[in-house]
């Protein structure tokens, strides 16, 4: 189909552009950047913040640049006096409902309103205060996300999040005029409603009114406490995004720089969470091969397809939106719950520690884990599997507080044990890596080959699709899995709520070609997560994508079962995958929840 | 509780589970006792397999879908200028005086509630007045009074 | 524009053999019926002042063989009331005039939207429906009607929020482009009009264009009813010709003591008594504020009436009926109305009033719709004329 093409003059410049191109794409087509709010590139175009405003000659009102197409002959200003004058009074508007403590807020220096006020120099006195008379409060119910009302523009950014990326509709606009605002079903608080704590309303919101949970003070003063024992193990997708928080372009590659500046801030031990991702592919592989097993060999009544469970926030949509479908989740913990886990028994028993002594801290990309980690049942070993849990942008903070001047700082190696990891492990933190880590290790039990890809990059469930599958053909089986020979293993990667519920709605009505399913809470996966840096879009993903794949071919063990760690905690402690121990310690069981 | 429920199973039914039907599944619910409970809006978003928190925003946008519970009967008094210049505050504070409430709350016998309600349509017949969907209007302090006791007399 | 003294006119409620309108208009090619609408010149009477014939022109032009429209009868603006009358008597010219658009536009569906405050005339509507149905059996026409009632919100007098009220979502407009006309109701080209604009398509079709345009004046050609409604002896609702001027139209409607006169309700123009020789009412040039378009409420004001009382009235609408989507409108609603109270309670000097009229200002460069654009009319005009009432 061929373009129809658009004349127009920006700014005073003739410029010729598709059919269809919203003023706002077309003036960044000329390196004009008109200011936005209410507009994300993640979501669909809502047009009510107003601050985008453009001058069209020969129009009444000015309007809005994000949802206005280019027409024919249109002459557009993007900073006449009257655009400026318009701008400055809808912020000087936006900040009369807005709580400006700025001082005292998280989100300071990282916020969207911050900066357009001071580009725009508002005076914060103009107009009356319209907070004065209104009562507002900060639910600080849930374990992951604080909400306060206070500070919300009213964009609906996080109700568009909600609704289009991940499908949850936990938040929504209520009443209208005066009383309009966002919250839950009947002002619920947070931690009892459908939220599933993936925290992408935070990672979309302008301002502070949608943050995480915040634990940084608990960590410090267990750092400080000299009777503890202080553990960090970080997640996967935190090396390839925490530079953002500490002035490197996204995709810069700071794990070396990160365990180093762990280490100064004084934890006892830092270690890797792509260590215990390997042992989570290895026992889900195995839980895989089982589960088919009792279906083709025993003929069982076995739900198939096994989906991953490494995600918390996928977890608790399953649970709220499918309670009836949670047979097919597989029960391995996460990777940082397997973690905790042997930090406080196997870990423990080596370093002659008592497991009340540690205090298990995780970075995490992810609001969602804090939640987890709060979860009742993840005590398996008579203590708590993890006792705290910050994001990336929360150890961003942290190192900021510590003085430290990052960007200095060597390289350092993760401690060991429990910090060494393969490539498999790494990909974790980014869409169909579980995928392609579980297939590494199943193919070659199975076959007793490698997976035939070329330098084992298994490039068909990568990418940023929502929903992509692929099929491997199993052929010349070792003896044991005979009953593979000639299988065609049907293999689903999806990323983001919406997908997973895509997915879901096959396996309801039973027409799921599946044996096994990735799926991954956030867009893209952890490196998408809601604890990452702000902000986050689909060019900044695709970078901290970039980053991961390069970590895992930088690696000398590519595979998760190879992992010298991982074999010898087997040998000394587990026994073998799907172990009793094991069944103890690392697996665990879901709850059938409402959805209010 | 479980009649109620079946009325709102019913309502769905009736008018179908489609998005489009919502408001008049609102207002065929809220017909039954003049206001919508959390559990009715739960409800209702449950049937029509809709998210509660979406039911809720669009129930809370419209002012004749109420969310507290009400009386029996509920006056809608007219606040637009043109009833307020011919003496709606008359009218407001005669039916205060005569229920025995305060604007915004029901009689202690569930009877009526008062409220106040943006231009109903009737300015040239002010003040005017809507009990339920009944509009009533060139009131007068002792027409109001009339009305209520007719209220009480027949039904 | 040429000036004319106040004439009443006897068209929409006259009797007059719908059913006979309807056989002769529908044997006539569809092209023909839209250019007698766009040769009367007839322009929507909701408000907004849209050439009839065009919108009709536009939604016929459309392919696919799914269209609606949509009869808007959500009359909430303060001061009107005509749609409700013409509701109550004769609603077979709002659904012969729905007919004419069905046929027109090839349009199988029709609503009428009902405001909630309405809801007294349902069960009359039902039975008018059940006649209407007969008839379109009898022309072969396949088109029906079906009521839907509003919940209570003025801002779904708006076309777009209209259509998002009646597909289950809060009633918040739109943005647009896209118009109703070629994706409203579900995806689908749609019909918007209002009560009377319907009717005056039939009269259109039952006196000619021709004749239709000897009423009126050049632009705002026809007549109109008027809600009439504040300090007159005449309350009620007045089918006049347009393009009088306010001096006529108090000299017909006054009390002998008016001050002011409000244009089109709480979304028009306050005019003050020394301007009312220079304004019209009109469609044209309502930009200038020398003639202002209508839906048709006309209040009055008599020199006993406290102007701050009418606008904290207007106010206190707005800033509860705003749907509260964008920041313009929900926040300088607000803005407005604390900004009058603290400069009449002397909390703000009186030089905050010139703040507040720029934000107005702003409110209608800047806001999504039509209402919040509007806010700013009756309070500049207010403020601007009636200054000293704000203060002291
Ligand atoms: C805030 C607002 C309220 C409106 N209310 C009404 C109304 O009650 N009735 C109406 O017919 N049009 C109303 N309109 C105008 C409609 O958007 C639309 O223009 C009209 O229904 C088109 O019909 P017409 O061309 O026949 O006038 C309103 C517009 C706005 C911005
Ligand atoms: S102008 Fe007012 S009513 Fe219109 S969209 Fe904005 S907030 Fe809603
Ligand atoms: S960014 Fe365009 S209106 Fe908000």
């Amino acid at each position: 189909m061929s373009e129809k093409m658009i004349n127009l003059v920006i700014d005073g410049k003739k410029i010729a552009i598709a059919e269809g191109t919203l003023l706002l794409e077309a003036a960044k087509s000329e390196n004009v950047k008109i200011p936005t709010l209410c507009y994300h590139e993640d979501l669909c175009v809502a047009g009510n913040c107003r601050i985008c405003v453009v001058e069209v000659e020969g129009w009444r009102t000015l309007p809005v640049a994000c949802a206005t197409p280019v027409m024919e002959g249109m002459v557009v200003y993007t900073n006449s006096p009257l655009v400026r004058r318009a701008r400055r009074d809808v912020l000087a508007m936006l900040i009369s409902e807005h709580s400006t403590q700025c001082t005292t807020c998280y989100r300071s220096t990282n916020c969207e309103l911050q900066d357009l006020a001071a580009e725009y120099n508002i005076d914060n006195e103009i107009y009356i205060n319209l907070l004065k008379d209104k009562v507002f409060t900060i639910d600080r119910s849930s374990w992951s996300i604080e909400k306060d009302e206070s500070k919300c523009i009213r964009c609906q950014r996080c109700v568009r999040t909600c609704a289009e990326l991940q499908k949850v509709n936990a938040l929504d606009v209520i009443h209208r005029g005066a009383q309009m605002r966002v919250t839950t079903f009947f002002d619920t608080e947070m931690s009892d409603v459908v939220c599933t704590n993936c925290g992408q309303c935070i990672n979309h919101c302008p301002t502070g009114a949608l943050t995480e949970r915040r634990y940084i003070d608990g960590i410090w003063d267990a750092i400080g406490d000299p009777t503890k024992h202080v553990i960090v193990q970080t997640a996967p997708a935190v090396r390839v995004a925490l530079g953002e928080m500490l002035g490197y372009e996204p995709g810069a590659r700071v794990t070396g720089q990160m365990v180093t500046a762990l280490k100064r801030m004084g934890f006892d031990s830092v270690l890797d969470t792509d260590f215990s991702a390997d042992l989570t592919i290895v026992e889900e592989a195995y839980e895989l091969l089982q589960r088919l097993k009792r279906k083709l060999v025993n003929n069982e009544d076995i739900a198939l397809p096994l989906m991953t469970s490494c995600s918390p926030a996928w977890i608790k949509f399953i649970e709220h939106m499918y309670p009836d479908y949670l047979d097919h989740l597989s029960s391995c913990k996460s990777p940082q719950q397997m973690f905790g886990a042997i930090a406080k028994t196997y870990y423990a028993k080596k370093r002659k520690l008592d497991p009340k002594d540690i205090v298990n801290v995780s970075i995490m990309p992810c609001s969602a884990k804090k939640f987890e980690a709060n979860r009742m049942e993840m005590k398996d070993s008579g203590y708590p599997d993890i006792d705290l849990v910050c994001t990336t942008r929360e150890l961003g903070h942290m190192i900021r507080q510590s003085g430290i001047n990052f960007k200095e700082l060597p390289d350092s190696e993760y401690d060991n044990f429990m910090g060494e990891s393969s490539g498999a492990a790494v990909i974790f933190g980014v869409t169909g890596g579980v995928m392609e880590a579980a297939l590494r290790t199943a193919y070659e039990v199975i076959t007793g080959r490698e997976v035939p890809f070329e330098g084992l990059n298994i490039t068909s469930v990568r990418g940023m699709e929502g929903i992509r599958d692929a099929k491997i053909k199993l052929e010349n089986v070792l003896p044991e899995w005979s009953f593979l020979e000639g299988v065609e293993l049907a293999v689903a990667v999806a990323h983001g709520l919406t997908n997973a519920a895509q997915i879901m709605d096959d396996v309801v009505i039973g027409e799921s070609p599946y044996h096994f399913i990735e799926i991954m809470g956030c867009p893209s996966g952890c490196i998408g997560g809601g604890g990452q840096p702000i902000p986050t879009n689909d060019e900044i993903r695709k970078k901290r994508a970039e980053a991961i794949y390069t970590e895992d071919e930088k690696k000398k063990i590519r595979k998760s079962h190879e992992n010298p760690e991982v074999i010898k905690l087997y040998k000394e402690f587990l026994g073998a995958p799907l172990g009793e121990l094991s069944h103890k310690l690392l697996h665990t069981k879901y709850t059938r929840r409402e959805r209010v | 509780m479980q009649k109620r429920e079946s009325a709102i199973k019913a309502a769905v039914q009736k008018h179908g589970k489609e998005r489009k039907n919502l408001l008049p599944i609102l207002q065929e619910v809220k017909q039954i006792k003049n206001y919508l409970s959390r559990s009715d809006v739960a409800e209702i978003g449950v049937e029509m397999g809709l998210a509660l928190a979406h039911v809720y925003g669009v129930a809370s946008f419209y002012h004749f879908i109420d969310l507290e519970e009400r009386g029996q009967n509920i006056i809608w008094v007219c606040k637009t200028i043109s009833c307020s210049m011919k003496g709606s505050n008359d009218i407001v504070m005669t039916l205060k005086e005569r229920l025995k409430i305060k604007l915004g709350e029901t009689t202690s016998d569930g009877k009526f509630s008062l409220l106040e309600t943006n231009c109903i349509g009737w300015c040239h017949k002010g003040p005017a007045m809507l009990i339920n969907d009944e509009p009533y209007t060139d009131l007068t302090p002792e027409k109001v009074i009339q009305i209520i006791d007719d209220y009480y007399t027949n039904n | 524009m040429a000036k004319k003294k106040v004439k009443r006119v006897d068209l929409i409620f006259k009797g007059c053999d719908c059913n006979k309108v309807l056989t002769d208009a529908l044997k006539m090619p569809k092209e023909e019926i839209i250019q007698m609408l766009l040769d009367s010149e007839l322009k929507g009477r909701g408000g907004a002042g849209f050439p009839t014939g065009l919108k009709w022109k536009m939604a016929a032009a459309e392919k696919g063989n799914r269209k609606y429209i949509i009869c808007n009868a959500d009359e909430g603006e303060p001061g009107t009331f005509k749609d409700r009358e013409i509701l109550d008597q004769i609603p077979l010219k709002v659904l012969g005039g729905m007919a004419l658009a069905a046929y027109v536009t090839g349009a199988r569906e029709g609503f009428i939207y009902l405001r909630h405050e309405y809801r007294f005339l349902i069960p009359k509507l039902e039975k008018t429906l059940e006649t209407f149905h007969q008839w379109m059996e009898d022309f072969e026409l396949d088109f029906t009607v079906k009521l839907f009632i509003g919940g209570g919100a003025y801002i779904c007098g708006e076309e777009t929020a209209l259509i998002e009220s009646m597909e289950g979502k809060r009633g918040e407009p739109r943005n647009k482009p896209p118009y109703p006309t070629h994706d409203g109701y579900l995806g689908k080209p749609t019909v918007v009009n209002n009560v009377e604009t319907l009717v005056y398509s039939m009269m259109v079709m039952h006196i000619g264009s021709g004749e239709f345009k000897t009423m009126g004046v050049k632009g705002s050609s026809g007549s109109k009813l008027f809600s009439i409604s504040g300090d007159t002896p005449k309350a009620g609702i007045h089918e006049l010709e347009l393009g009088m001027s306010l001096d006529d139209f108090v000299k017909e409607f006054g009390d002998g003591n008016t001050k002011s006169v409000q244009v089109g309700g709480a979304s028009g123009f306050c005019v003050p008594r020394n301007r009312f020789k220079e304004v019209h009412v009109g469609y044209e040039d309502g930009l200038k504020g020398y003639s202002i378009p209508t839906g048709g409420s006309m209040m009055l004001f008599n020199s006993s009436r406290s102007m701050y009382n009418v606008l904290h009235n207007y106010l206190v609408f707005f800033e509860e009926e705003s749907c509260g989507q964008c920041t313009p409108c929900r926040v300088g609603c607000q803005q407005l109305l604390k900004g009058v109270e603290a400069v009449k309670y002397g909390e703000k000097s009186h030089k905050y009033l010139d703040d507040l009229l720029h934000l107005a200002a702003t409110m209608k460069l800047t806001a999504k719709c039509g209402l919040g654009q509007s806010v700013a009319n009756s309070f500049s005009s207010i403020v601007e004329n009636f200054r000293e009432e704000m203060i002291y």
